[in-house]
């Protein structure tokens, strides 16, 4: 049954096969259960997931997760907000200082702090630059699950760059801690905002060099296209966010739709998933992608290529960040014991791996009675049981890299 | 449709079902553990509602209160009009308060309204003990039919989110940390 749906959905498969002569001779094959990670080089970091197989055919993959919990969030009851940042660091560990950025918002909302407009500037800046340091170990890291090692040296080095950018900021390279309730911590280094432009003059082109590397790579194309479709509706019922939700062609972002911050000072456009021929949105000045044969909307691919195209419009909001940077204060004064009213707030900001929500119920004192992180990760990999059924063994590190989870932020 | 109208509809369609309304910061409604399924299916099917999305749920313990609450933060997304390659926008964003006895505490599931809820269900079943009735992935052992644990291993003592959560002083031959002698603070 299995091996009939999955000969109707992959055409060049059945092609070889000579399904009448198959049967004729009675190929009998037993189910085995195969046991994928959590120690797996593809399944980023320690996800379990077991898997059902007959052959080559995966009938069923039941993700197991909790290898990385910590139990983030009874800390976070047991702390001051501003104690808790350095936690949020290790959430997506890959993208800290948006994590920071949405925490400091959801506090910030609660307690009605005020952020001082420079504040605000820096802020985008950084999680923009973070949404490309993410997106790079993306397509570094999906290129090493899909066998081609090159790009992931080519995504490192420029993420090295990055990393320098806020070493040069805050001092630290993985977790920042720089974003914090009422700013960021520190104001911006003499040299600064020069450097920075030199890296978006340097990377821009960048992102054209990885798409003739790897993305228009037919034998990239081949192990993800049409692999792991997700249907818009389906991606919406699952509570699937950013990318993910995105490459199913559905123009959702919140930067754009629910803006925060002050997204709604900056132009951008949000790139969907796009069925062959079709040409997303880049800046002017860019060489335009265009989505080649053999993909389709919802697959592994456009998730993959998604980011690709986020990283050119990143590079834009920075830029016009920097270009509007005020001066004045990095850091609004706020009493290191902030009282959080009675009351609760729901906060949801764009990450790179999609929406991360923070819900923080205060009791009068400065220690949140209850704090719920809403990881993307976590949601997105809710559907990965979905649509690992019914496709072959190899395709499984290509579904999972392409739904990009960060362990740290499933877990909690 | 703002808050105030959401709450009207859903007090009209259920009466008694809808206990209470609080339109502050968070807009949410308290419904009663019974009919949340119910109110589930018409949030989502409603064509002035259409909640598609089930953002989040939070379960948090009120010992003083002897209540465990869970708290399902909604979205609805409406796909553009007439361009097709437009953005999509948010209609309206609400939530529902489900409170129930700290001492026995079940809520129906909702995993087959928004396949989301599977995971959010089995968290807060984890984390804060709320058995969700009817979940799709429920085993069956001496604390009952529940759904699965997620992040806690499947044979954890306890919910440690809870306010009087005493973390083991071992598990399987691994110590606990004994040097605290308070096991939590308390609010």
């Amino acid at each position: 049954m299995a091996r009939d749906v999955l000969l109707e959905s992959v055409p060049d498969l059945r092609a070889d096969l000579d399904r009448e002569s198959m049967a004729a001779a009675d190929v009998r094959t037993e189910e085995m259960l195969v046991n994928m990670g959590p120690q797996h080089p593809s399944t980023h970091g320690v996800l379990r997931l077991v898997l059902r197989t007959d052959g080559e055919l995966v009938l069923d993959a039941v993700p197991h997760i909790g290898y990385l919990h910590r139990c983030a969030e009874k800390i976070g009851e047991n702390l001051a907000p501003y104690q808790f940042i350095p936690k949020t660091d290790r959430l997506d560990y890959l993208a800290a200082m948006n994590n920071n950025h949405v925490f400091s918002l959801a506090v910030e909302r609660l307690a009605g702090v005020e952020v001082p407009e420079r504040a605000r500037y820096i802020r985008i800046i950084m999680a923009e630059l973070n949404r490309i340091a993410s997106h790079l170990v993306s397509f570094g890291t999906y290129g090493l699950d899909m066998g081609a090692f090159t790009p992931f040296l080519y995504a490192f080095r420029e993420r090295e760059m990055i990393l320098d950018l806020f070493e040069a900021a805050c001092g630290a390279r993985l977790t920042y801690s720089y974003i914090t309730i009422g700013g960021v911590t520190h104001d911006l280094p003499d040299g600064f905002v020069e450097r920075c432009r030199e890296f978006l003059d340097y990377f821009e082109p960048k992102i054209d060099e990885y798409n003739r590397l790897l993305s228009y790579n037919q034998i990239f194309i081949k192990r993800t296209g049409c692999v792991g479709v997700i249907r818009p509706d389906e991606a919406i019922a699952w509570g699937l966010t950013g990318v993910c939700l995105r490459a199913s062609g559905v123009r959702w972002d919140l930067r754009r739709c629910l803006p925060y911050e002050i997204y709604d000072r900056f132009e951008f456009e949000v790139p969907v998933g796009l069925p062959p021929g079709g040409v997303p949105p880049v800046p002017a000045g860019v060489p335009a992608p265009k989505v080649p044969a053999g993909t389709c909307v919802g697959d592994c691919w456009n998730r993959y290529f998604l980011r690709m195209i986020e990283m050119y419009w990143s590079v834009a909001i920075v830029r016009q960040a920097l270009d509007g940077l005020p001066a004045g204060d990095y850091r609004s004064k706020v009493p290191r014991n902030l009282k959080l009213p009675e009351g609760e707030v729901y906060f949801e900001g764009e990450n790179p791996r999609g929406q991360l929500g923070f819900l923080i119920v205060g009791d009068g004192s400065p220690i949140p009675y209850r704090v719920k992180a809403r990881g993307p990760s976590f949601c997105n990999l809710s559907i990965a049981r979905r649509i690992c059924r019914n496709c072959l063994l190899a395709d499984i590190p290509a579904i999972i890299g392409s739904i990009d989870v960060v362990m740290g932020e499933v877990d909690r | 449709m703002s808050p105030e109208q959401i709450a009207e509809i859903l007090k009209a369609r259920f009466g008694d079902a809808v206990i209470a309304a609080d339109m502050g910061a968070h807009p949410q409604v308290i419904v009663a553990a019974g009919h949340w399924p119910e109110v589930a299916r018409f949030l989502r099917d409603e064509p002035a509602l259409g909640f598609n999305m089930l953002r989040s749920i939070t379960a948090v313990d009120r010992p003083a209160e002897h209540v465990l609450e869970a708290l399902y933060d909604l979205l609805a997304m409406t796909p553009p009009e007439g361009a097709p390659d437009g953005y999509w926008t948010a209609r309206h964003a609400f939530a529902v308060r489900i409170r129930v006895d700290r001492g026995d505490p079940h809520i129906p599931s909702v995993a087959h309204v928004w396949p989301a809820a599977d995971w959010h269900e089995r968290e807060a079943y984890d984390l804060l003990g709320i058995v969700f009735d009817g979940h799709p992935d429920s085993v069956e052992d001496h604390d009952g039919l529940h759904p699965r644990r997620i992040l806690c291993p499947d044979d954890w003592a306890g919910h440690p989110l809870r306010k009087d959560y005493v973390f083991p002083i071992e598990y399987h031959g691994i110590p606990g940390t004994t040097e605290y002698e308070t096991p939590n603070p308390v609010h």
